[in-house]
């Protein structure tokens, strides 16, 4: 048997691509964080990333490593889903309980997929404004997304969307360390609050822009 | 027995009753009435027994051996949790003080797919043998046992082997599990031997065998929910998974060259 036809390999998979989808979104929210600067300063940083022909090596690879995480986790779950065809009457309640958060990984994944399927279609395919700076015209991606989050369901779903991508890593991060095979009995309490602090930080970040913007209209 | 007390508590069991591997199964309600506080879960099953098999009932079937918590033959899942409410204890050695007076008390088997139902509450665990048949031992003749502390080991390392070797087999783990795994269990037996030093030769071929034969026996994945160390009347710890993780890592690579 193969490495990648095993449950090991397949999570170990799942968990390398995590990992990185966590640094993408890392640096996608401080990207955003620009909207606090200026429009101008929003619309260059995503003139700077689109106009280098290296974004689509770029963009090629986060897809790849997407896929990687969603198929895996789609096969792991089917495994997982069949390995218990008759239910518990009862759940735990007491000590032996399972975190919520771990429990429904799959699901907060798949509300997380239709958020990005989504977001692409607003954003990254969305209304092409353009602007000028100078010599040089950009698309304007600051008044789309004015535009866009100006909708208080828009806003709202957004948050929501962001939130569970924030629950979904509170699990995932940490979890994704010990299935590649760090644990510690020292070190891994600290790197489960580390991965609360990340998830922390990128969802407290993601609200704040449409939050932002939906109050100053 | 001092420190014993004569309360005595009637309760409602709801307990899962299954004719043979291909019957349906369902809830069956009893009356345990005056269980004295002092019995084990399991004599109070007895006592149920005996009061059906005098009443012409069929009893409840049920795994049990040595009772006193070290041989994992005893099973089954008590509102929800398996070997009951406590931590580190199987259900032989929990005891009826634990519940109140009126309780409801719903009594499962060890649901899943690799641990097929025998009947009633017991189910058929040999799927880990297989596991263990897949690389749990060492090849190597060692004669008569050798002198304690004939090898030298260092007393942090034989703790730690210990503590994977404590696992006695039962299968909470994957009866706790939401995906029915059996990733504590593997990876204990996994961990226990690549400590010392008598289970480096086969520790490559050996993760990598149990680990695929761990797949082949419909267990689903692990998603370190922990719900398994929390299960254990062992309470082995998740530090085992990453380890077995990490091993199966290594074996797959070096499988490659």
């Amino acid at each position: 048997m193969s490495y990648l036809a095993t449950t090991i390999g397949r999570k170990q998979i799942v968990g390398i691509c995590g990992l990185g989808l966590s640094l993408f979104i890392l640096v996608h929210m401080l990207g955003n964080l620009l909207v606090f600067v200026s429009p101008q300063a929003y619309n260059e940083y995503g003139y700077l990333l689109t106009s280098n022909k290296l974004i689509y090596i770029a963009e090629a690879g986060l897809l790849a490593i997407f896929l990687g995480h969603v198929v895996y986790t789609i096969i792991l779950s089917l495994k997982n889903k069949s390995a218990r065809p008759s239910k518990y009457a009862v759940t735990a309640k007491g000590e032996k309980k399972t975190s919520m958060a771990s429990k429904t990984m799959i699901y907060q994944g798949i509300i997380i997929l239709i958020f990005i399927v989504h977001h692409l279609i607003t954003f990254k395919f969305g209304e092409e404004y353009e602007v000028q700076y100078g010599e040089v015209v950009m698309r304007d991606l600051y008044r789309l997304m004015t535009e866009v989050f100006a909708q208080p369901l828009y806003v709202a779903w957004y948050v929501v969307a962001v939130i569970l991508l924030g629950y979904h890593l509170s699990h995932g991060f940490s979890s994704s360390i010990k299935t590649l095979g760090f644990y510690h009995p020292k070190h891994t309490p600290k790197i489960d609050m580390l991965g609360w602090l990340f998830s922390a930080i990128v969802t407290l970040g993601f609200i704040s822009q449409p939050l932002f913007i939906y109050l100053n209209n | 027995m001092g420190g014993s007390d004569n309360t005595k508590i009637n309760l409602k069991l709801k307990v899962w009753r299954q004719k043979g591997p291909n019957d349906a199964g369902m809830f069956q309600d009893y009356d345990a009435k005056d269980i004295s506080v002092n019995m084990s879960f399991l004599e109070m099953l007895d006592v149920m027994n005996e009061d059906l098999i005098s009443s012409g009932q069929e009893p409840i079937e049920f795994d049990h051996d040595c009772r006193e918590g070290i041989c994992g033959t005893c099973s089954l899942v008590i509102n929800g949790e398996p070997h009951g409410p406590d931590r580190g204890v199987t259900t032989c050695q929990l005891h009826m003080r634990r519940f109140q007076n009126g309780d409801t008390v719903v009594i499962e088997p060890f649901r899943a797919k690799a641990f097929p139902i025998v009947k009633d509450l017991v189910v058929d665990r040999s799927a880990f043998d297989r596991i263990i048949q897949a690389g749990g031992y060492i090849s190597t003749n060692t004669g008569n046992a050798v002198d304690a502390n004939a090898m030298p080991i260092g007393k942090d390392i034989a703790d730690e082997a210990f503590k994977s070797a404590a696992c006695i087999g039962c299968g909470a783990c994957v009866a706790a599990c939401k995906n029915a795994s059996a990733s504590l269990f593997t990876s204990a037996k996994i961990s226990h031997l690549a400590y010392v030093p008598q289970g480096q030769a086969e520790k490559s071929e050996r993760a990598f065998n149990m680990v695929v034969q761990m797949d082949e026996e419909a267990f689903g994945a692990c998603t370190n929910t922990g719900a398994c160390s929390a299960a254990c009347p062992k309470e082995i710890s998740l530090e085992n998974i990453a380890i077995m993780n990490r091993e199966f890592a290594k074996a797959s690579g070096k499988r490659r060259k």
